[in-house]
């Protein structure tokens, strides 16, 4: 069978930037009526690729053609009318305004020059409905889920006519069923012979919906391949250019833990997470498994001190604590690592030696500055152990892909040697190589008496580290589990679905319920 | 959570900044009307128009600027110098109106449109640029003269002392209408143009509102031109007003109109608010004034005085309810 001519071709595209050489002789083909997947570790050029064909860099070196015309994008703007959308990882949408401006602004319909507000509505809607979703179009998009919000930048990128739609990591926010419903919309418009060009670090989602893979690894190509000729081993040993070794339980043995480091009794705050029991010893990996807005976060930011805690209270190594502030926390050496590493954690202008001895800085007060030595001999030493690429302390952290920028903010925390870790979605929107790697450190962690709090959407990573785990569901601490053999994925989904009330009947013995983990808590402490 | 629900009805979050100036203004004029004899009438209320026609206009232009999450602070040197050119050109070489007033607005929008440039094209803020563009104006005045000059022009002044008979003895000036004309067509723009909505998503969000195609730089561009455009109109009415020109006119106007704006609801960090909120603003700062002149003992700094405990009551408020749509 003869492949149809391809919409889109770049060949040998290259970009440099300060002190990294982010693409170098990258090829790219895309096939009308396929979904091709741009493959990669993170820092292994994916972004910059996309950045580039959609004219927010320009190339340094290559060139693009579409429909066999040379083409060169000066702005986002010139590519969309050029039929190439795209919908960035973040959502790039303005929360301001209201859902129907989202999907239509800058080709509003509009009679005799005025925008025709009902039309305008009534097309959004339309579009939304492709997308089986009914909104309040008239309603600000920030009235909306970040899901929601993501469904409506891909309405919006399909309304202009496009040729090539761009989905750069669409699914990283989005539950199981809302991939589906993506995934449904993304075969109806390849049908309609839209090329589609996709990434995402769920190697599951890529077998599921790609037809064609392109790879790339520091900057560079290593080819293209058909998704079914290509079996997933092969494909994570062709993104980390090596071997994988398989990423087996990594706990072995069940510790015993007898030292209780935090204690919360009755912990609560009204609104945000309803009283809870939980004690983390030290040495132990505490999971915490639950839906986005299951109240994860809000533990996490109790235990930090960054909420205030309105009931119940807190024991630190045994002595009562009251965490007003985070800097309390911090002299209790608790170390968060925030699930929004861009707004919450990092500050992209400073460099990644700034960045990593900020807290430790902060600790020590403005008069003592930490000696100029110092600093690179304790950045050295983390940029080394986490490695983080490029493995240069003096450039700015802006310019470091998603999983070095995660290794940065690991780093700060790192550095203070805390007695807590508490660690929300460290991984999320991190490639495999990275992934393990983050992993294998917090067992070594622990390994070396450190607690941690571990929170991750992914329930297979939770269970792998995890000593125990403790479910969220609608804002309550529903049940705590010891990670034994009969503890598996299943059990916890199911515990999630139904609020740990049938616990006793999966069988595993588990606590269930508020009560019992009262129980749990009693018992640990 | 599109509505909060006050009371019984509904009201859109986005609207509430709007509604709590709009019944502060009823409340200053229903405490105004019990206190004072000869308050509740409808000419106070047009008195207060007549008296800030041109700070309307030129908090219209300032309203597109901060909606863009920019700020124009020239805005008042750019009122005194218009007035400073038309009454130089009546004067001595005798231009008439109708040459002098469309050259000062060209010169007025020319101005914000070179600071536009730098703001979009240097990437430099807004404060900076506008800053300098302050200074220049008020210095150019002085260029001009350092005297008050009269216009004397009989055009002009018959024009200024015009009065527009309404129903039952009420009047008001032509500079009303102006002002009335300036604020329909802004809100036209700001609600039924494009422009008027890349103006609210470049507030927004600028980085999204790039990448979503739209033309953040012109739209920046733009906005600091009709700002001048309106500060060379707000000249234009305030030399009717005073029927002189001179460069110590209007010192300190451009905290006045980002008074009214804020006042008015909208968020200095852009994007949100509505042009009726500005208006509100005006009416608000202008009662203030007219409360105190029929208080008639209290000295007029008080007007200062209410206008700072207003804004600090009204950025508290901003904060809450933008605290509040968060959740």
């Amino acid at each position: 069978m003869a492949l149809p001519a391809p919409v889109l071709t770049m060949s040998g595209i290259g970009k440099q930037f300060p002190g990294v050489k982010a693409l170098d002789g990258v090829d790219l083909r895309l096939l009308p009526g396929e979904v091709h997947a741009l493959m990669g570790e993170n820092g292994a050029g994916k972004s910059t690729l996309i950045k580039v064909l959609t004219g927010v860099y320009p190339a340094d070196a290559g060139t693009i053609e579409l429909d066999g015309r040379a083409v060169a994008f000066g702005t986002p703007l010139e590519a969309q009318q050029g039929g190439i959308s795209t919908v960035y990882q973040e959502v790039n949408l303005c929360t301001n305004l209201s859902v129907a401006e989202n999907v239509c602004i800058g080709r509003e319909p509009r009679r005799r020059g005025r925008i025709d507000w009902k039309r305008m509505r009534a097309r959004a809607a339309e579009l939304l409905s492709r997308l089986e979703l009914s909104l309040d179009v008239s309603a600000p998009l920030s009235s909306y889920s970040l899901a929601i919000q993501q469904m409506v930048a891909i309405a919006r990128a399909i309304d202009i006519d496009a040729r090539v739609l761009i989905l750069d990591e669409p699914t990283s926010s989005l539950d199981a069923d809302e991939v589906e419903q993506l995934f449904r919309v993304m075969r109806r418009l390849k049908e309609e012979g839209i090329a589609i060009l996709f990434v995402s670090h769920f190697l599951d989602q890529i077998y599921e919906i790609s037809d064609r893979m392109t790879i790339l690894r520091n900057g560079r190509l290593v080819g293209e391949f058909l998704t079914r000729e290509l079996p997933q081993v092969e494909l994570v040993a062709k993104m980390i250019g090596q071997e994988l070794a398989a990423l087996e339980r990594l706990h072995g043995e069940a510790k015993v833990f007898d030292r209780p480091l935090v204690e919360a009794r009755g912990l609560g705050r009204q609104g945000a997470i309803e009283p809870f029991t939980l004690t983390i010893h030290e040495g132990e990996v505490v999971g915490l498994a639950g839906l986005l807005g299951s109240g994860r976060t809000e533990i996490a930011r109790l235990l930090f001190g960054a909420d205030h805690a309105g009931a119940g209270e807190l024991a630190i190594g045994g002595t009562p604590a009251s965490l007003r502030t985070p800097r309390t926390a911090m002299t209790h050496r608790i170390a968060f690592c925030s699930e929004n590493r861009k707004t919450d954690g990092l500050i992209p202008d400073l460099t990644v030696r700034e960045n990593i001895i900020l807290a430790l800085q902060a600790t020590r007060g403005w008069t003592r500055p930490v000696p100029r030595e110092q600093q690179d001999e304790l950045v050295g030493r983390y940029v080394k152990a986490l490695k983080i690429n490029p493995p240069n302390p003096e450039l700015l952290v802006g310019n470091l892909s998603g999983g070095n920028q995660q290794k940065v903010v690991l780093a700060r925390w790192l550095i203070l040697e805390p007695r807590l870790l508490i660690l929300d979605e460290p991984t999320r929107g991190i490639d495999v190589g990275a992934k393990t790697e983050i992993q294998r450190l917090v067992v070594e962690l622990s390994d070396g008496g450190m607690a941690v709090l571990f929170i991750s959407a992914e329930l297979e990573e939770v269970l792998r580290l995890s000593h125990k785990v403790g479910v969220l569901r609608d804002r309550r601490l529903v049940a705590e589990l010891p990670n034994d053999d009969r503890l598996t994925t299943d059990v916890l989904l199911e515990t999630i679905a139904s609020g740990g009330a049938s616990n006793g009947a999966a069988g595993n013995g588990a606590a269930s319920g508020a009560d019992d983990v009262m129980a749990n808590g009693g018992r640990d402490s | 959570m599109t509505t909060m629900t006050l009371g019984r009805t509904g009201v859109p979050t986005k609207y509430l900044p709007v509604l709590v100036t709009g019944c502060l203004l009823v409340a200053m004029f229903v405490v105004g009307g019990i206190r004072y004899e000869g308050f509740a009438s409808g000419q106070v209320i047009l008195n207060v128009f007549i008296d800030n026609a041109f700070l309307l206009v030129v908090a219209v232009g300032m309203t597109f600027v901060i909606l863009t999450g920019g700020i124009d602070l020239s805005v008042g040197s750019v009122v005194a110098l218009s007035t400073m050119i038309s009454a130089s050109l009546m004067a001595g070489p005798g231009w008439p109106p109708y040459l002098v007033i469309p050259l000062v607005l060209v010169i007025g929008s020319g101005l914000g449109l070179v600071m536009g440039y730098i703001v979009h094209a240097f990437d430099i803020q807004p404060f900076v640029v506008t800053l300098a563009g302050m200074f220049l104006a008020r210095g150019l005045c002085y260029t001009i003269g350092t005297d008050s000059i009269p216009i004397e022009d009989p055009t002009f002044t018959a024009f200024a002392q015009d009065r527009i008979d309404l129903f039952a003895d009420l009047w008001i000036s032509p500079s009303v209408l102006i002002a009335a004309l300036v604020v329909l067509g802004a809100v036209y723009v700001l609600h039924y143009t494009r422009l008027g909505r890349s103006i609210y998503a470049t507030g927004g969000s600028e980085q999204s509102a790039l990448l979503m195609g739209l033309p953040v730089g012109r739209t920046k561009i733009t906005v600091y031109t009709i700002s001048g455009f309106c500060s060379a109109l707000g000249g234009v009415l305030l030399s009717f007003y005073m029927l002189s020109g001179y460069g110590l006119h209007a010192v300190g106007m451009e905290l006045d109109a980002i008074a009214a704006v804020v006042i008015g609801g909208t968020l200095l960090t852009g994007g949100s608010g509505f042009l009726l909120g500005t208006v509100l603003g005006v009416l608000v700062l202008g009662l203030i004034q007219t409360i105190i002149s029929f208080e008639g003992t209290l000295s007029s700094w008080w007007t200062k005085i209410f206008i700072g405990l207003l804004l600090f009551v009204f950025i508290l408020l901003q904060r809450v309810f933008s605290a509040r749509s968060r959740r």
